[in-house]
């Protein structure tokens, strides 16, 4: 198992180099930060540009800016923001926190709800209780996640007054934000943990348990539901990456303080450091919640723990 | 209810949606008894027990009528009109089943000594500690060694024999009164089921327990039954105590099903392989049909078909993450055959003995790692691209599981006219039709068939197709892989016959893979025993059978359940496991030599204890 996750760790370093490498090089191709920078400033030279890209490093060959990045980042040091010079560590230490909290709780919330929604539509599989499930969960995956936003915005908060429109003030204002993530998630996860359930509860095991006089609920929660752990942990973890780069358009709308809004504004304003720190950010998240799911592996199935 | 009986299952009837698959069903057990309940699949058999244990409900299925009396102290208590909650103390407590797959039947995720104590803990609210302890005498019950170390370990760890002891362990935990098997030695080797059907008939003389044994073997039937009830598509064809079932059956259906029974020692005294008259159900009377006929038809006068010689074959296991081996399996071991035209040689042993594998490298579906298969002379290694392929033409195999064996979405038709597009033996697509059709229509079927689909098919009919399609490409040797073993008695006959019928018409050499010794006694010329890769034993199906000689293939023998009441037997049991093919690298196992101990019949050296088992002793 050691050797397993420092092998995994190499992976995951890997990676990391390859995606920020990637961006780097990228967002470097979209436009000139100086221009951007510039705007608005009356009569510019040519000569104004190129004191300006002097001024940010910008002249110096990509693989020597590539490599200043990424020293930096191993000493905690992600430079300096393009606009204001506000210092890019600052900056993601307080979105990173925004993001981290609104998409776990998104997926708790998911996950609490779609288990038990699971079980009870596989238990009675073609009967009415599984047909209701099946349905919300097809209306649950039709809406887009920024209209489900905005028609939260308007019943909740323009019309009744009960919720705040946008900013994280205290646990309220996760409400409408974290509903909205937890609906789309849930539609998906239901129908997952329906199937995965569907095909355990076929297992021999599964009778066994029932035969021993055990109650339903020990059957299908106890011995039924750790063996699909495997598959849903699985999804689960890759939905958690997939939450963090969908978080954006929800920040947006919900005017949240977080990675998604940064990484907006830093790429409308070509602010290279930011945007490079924010995808090193989020990349090292996912590729880590990858590493925690194959721990997870064995601690769920003693056949993996004991290979 | 009369007083000696513990359960009476009365005018029973149980549906799954419309279909009713048992009707009217009575039948009792006697306390301390064994009933045991017999029919081929789509008999309700295991219905019946899971309507026993009101598990169908879980299936989808319904009790619709009729009483399950379960006698509980002086009060009867009807199981079919109990409530969830009540009926939840009767499972595991009163009643306890064990099944037919020991492999899927513990749950992998939860250690063997926490699926014990959690039915302890439940019906007699033990402590997790004393119900721990209890876990252990349980697991030293049913001879499982090292029970204490055995309790914080997983199923995979253990082999099927050992899971279903764990199973029978866990279903005894709280004495009950009536134990349900169904099936639970089918997916066994025939030495551990003997293991297993011992241990059940010592705890139930311990424990004076009731038991419904759930099985369509005739020969397990002889052996543990007191009384017999017969099932057929979900009714009750008769009943009786297992002597006077065996000795003088009343219905048509019992006597056609134990005329079908392949019986070890049936053919003592014969030379060749016979075809025997089939007993069919016609107009409600068992009638004899086919023909009775010694097959003379192996020419070991001519060169061999196939040769195999010192073929070793070998599969790396592979652990660890940078992919070190450091064990292997070592499935065949040096291993020297010939298989002649015309004759049927059986390859039988138990799990991880080899004999699949063999068959599958004449097939070239599996690559030698040393060795040589030599087909007409030429060997393997030494033809060219179109010379292989024609091997694959002359050579045909058929595989045990024919729902598995035909693409489902492919017609029947496609199927056994792909070896004859493939190998070009007949170009127009009329000519191949007709092929197609002489096929189907010469295994059974008929030539309509050809436009349908394989799910249309009951499981011999399958079989059938399988059988059609490997004469499609004119093979010289059909490699039958356990190719009878899913099949029911009666349809496992006729195929049987239609092997042999097939046999004297073409000439048509078997290499006939498989574990079930009173079938191989019927069909074939030869034998060839395999124990860890390598032949213990062969010779002529006679001499085998009749003076079996290395002290594997006696206590394979022995272990075999015959049908025949009178005749259970003092046999050699085994205390420990199979043993297995895997060793570590470079511990390599020692190559037996074999001896010519009467002309044509090879007998293994022995060393002075027996290989390989941690033992044995004599029940």
């Amino acid at each position: 198992m050691a050797k397993f996750i420092f092998y995994r760790i190499l992976q995951a370093i890997f990676v990391v180099f390859a995606v920020t490498l990637t961006v780097s090089f990228a967002i470097r191709l979209t436009g000139d930060p100086a221009i951007m920078l510039s705007q608005g400033a009356g009569s510019i030279t040519e000569a104004d540009l190129e004191r300006i890209r002097e001024a940010l490093g910008l002249n110096r060959p990509f693989l020597v800016q590539y490599w200043d990045f990424v020293s930096g980042v191993f000493v905690g040091d992600f430079g300096r923001s393009f606009m204001g010079g506000t210092s890019v560590g600052a900056l993601i230490a307080r979105a990173l926190p925004a993001t981290l909290m609104l998409a776990l709780v998104s997926l708790f919330l998911s996950i609490v709800i779609s288990i038990p929604l699971g079980i009870t539509a596989a238990v009675s599989r073609g009967k009415w209780a599984d047909q209701a499930i099946r349905i919300l969960s097809l209306v649950g995956l039709s809406f887009p996640n920024f209209w489900l936003a905005i028609m939260l915005v308007l019943v909740f908060s323009i019309t009744f007054r009960l919720l705040p429109p946008s900013g994280m003030e205290g646990p309220i204002s996760f409400i409408m934000p974290a509903a909205t993530m937890a609906i789309i998630l849930t539609a998906t996860n239901v129908r997952l943990v329906r199937t995965t359930m569907l095909e355990t509860l076929r297992s021999q095991y599964v009778m066994v348990a029932r035969a021993k006089g055990l109650s339903e609920t020990k059957v299908l929660y106890k011995h039924a539901l750790r063996n699909c752990a495997i598959p849903l942990v699985t999804y689960f973890g890759l939905q958690f990456g997939g939450l963090l780069g969908g978080i954006v358009v929800i920040e947006r709308v919900f005017n949240w303080p977080g990675l998604g809004t940064l990484a907006f504004e830093a790429v409308a304003a070509r602010d290279y450091p930011v945007l490079q720190a924010v995808i090193t950010v989020l990349s090292l998240l996912i590729v880590s919640i990858n590493l925690l799911v194959d721990i997870a592996y064995g601690l769920l199935d003693p056949r993996i723990r004991t290979e | 209810m009369n007083p000696s009986e513990l359960l009476s299952v009365q005018s029973l009837n149980v549906s799954f949606g419309a279909s009713t698959v048992v009707e009217e069903l009575c039948f009792s057990v006697e306390q301390g008894k064994t009933l045991a309940i017999v029919g081929e699949s789509g008999s309700g058999k295991s219905v019946t027990s899971l309507a026993i244990m009101r598990l169908v409900e879980h299936m989808n299925g319904s009790i619709n009528s009729g009483k399950i009396l379960y006698r509980h102290g002086e009060k009867e208590i009807d199981l079919a009109a109990l409530d969830d909650k009540a009926m939840r103390k009767v499972r595991g407590k009163e009643i306890a089943m064990i099944f037919q797959e020991p492999m899927t039947s513990l749950n992998p995720v939860f250690a063997i000594g926490d699926q014990i104590v959690e039915i302890l803990t439940l019906h007699e609210g033990l402590s997790r500690s004393a119900a721990r302890k209890e876990a252990q005498r349980l697991l030293d019950l049913v001879r499982l060694p090292d029970a204490k170390e055995l309790l914080d370990r997983y199923p995979h760890q253990l082999s099927g024999g050992m899971r279903q002891r764990v199973m029978i362990a866990m279903a005894l935990a709280c004495r009950p009164k009536l134990l349900i098997a169904d099936e639970p030695t089918t997916a066994l080797d025939v030495t551990i089921q003997a293991q297993i059907l011992s241990i059940i008939a010592d705890l139930q003389r311990e424990l004076g327990m009731a038991v419904v044994f759930i099985t369509h073997d005739m020969g397990v039937v002889a052996e543990v039954a007191d009384d017999v009830v017969v099932m057929n598509k979900g009714k009750k064809v008769e009943q009786a105590p297992v002597a006077d079932l065996f000795a003088n059956p009343q219905k048509a259906y019992t006597r056609a099903l134990l005329s079908a029974v392949p019986k070890l020692g049936s053919m003592a005294g014969q030379d060749l392989p016979r075809r025997e008259p089939l007993t069919v159900i016609k107009d409600n009377q068992p009638q004899e049909v086919g023909v009775s006929r010694a097959l003379d038809t192996a020419r070991y006068e001519e060169a061999p078909l196939i040769s195999i010689r010192n073929l070793v074959t070998r599969f790396d296991i592979r652990k660890g993450l940078f992919g070190g081996v450091t064990h292997r399996v070592h499935a065949v071991e040096q291993v020297t055959l010939d298989i002649f035209p015309g004759e049927t040689l059986a390859l039988v042993g138990e799990s991880g003995s080899g004999k699949s594998t063999i068959g599958r490298t004449i097939q070239q579906l599996q690559d030698p790692t040393s060795g040589e298969v030599i087909f007409k002379g030429k060997p393997l290694a030494a033809m060219s691209k179109a010379e292989k392929m024609q091997l694959r033409q002359k050579v045909q195999y058929i595989f045990q599981d024919p729902f598995a064996s035909l693409d489902p979405r492919k017609t029947v038709g496609f199927s056994v006219a792909e070896p004859i597009t493939t190998h070009g033996l007949l170009d127009n697509r009329a000519a191949i039709d007709r092929r197609v059709a002489e096929l189907l229509e010469r295994v059974g079927l008929s030539s309509e068939h050809a436009e349908r689909y394989p799910h249309e098919f009951s499981g011999g009919q399958r079989q059938r197709i399988c059988i059609a399609r490997a004469l499609a490409s004119n093979p010289e040797l059909i490699i039958a892989d356990e190719a009878l073993s899913a099949l029911d008695v009666s349809i496992q006959a006729q195929i049987i016959d239609l092997f042999m019928e097939l046999q004297e018409e073409r000439n048509l050499a078997y290499l006939f893979i498989s574990h079930d010794m009173a079938v191989v006694e019927r069909m074939s010329h030869r034998v060839a025993v395999l124990y860890l890769g390598q032949i213990v034993e062969k010779g002529s199906r006679r001499a085998v059978f009749e003076t079996p000689t290395h002290s594997y293939t006696k206590r394979l023998l022995s272990a075999v359940p015959v049908a025949d009441p009178g005749a259970r037997r003092k046999r050699i049991l085994l205390t420990g496991d199979i043993a297995s093919p895997v060793r570590a690298v470079g511990n390599e196992p020692a190559i037996v030599s074999l001896n010519e101990h009467a002309p044509g019949h090879f007998v293994a050296e022995e060393a002075a204890k027996s290989i390989n088992h941690q033992g044995e002793h004599h029940a």
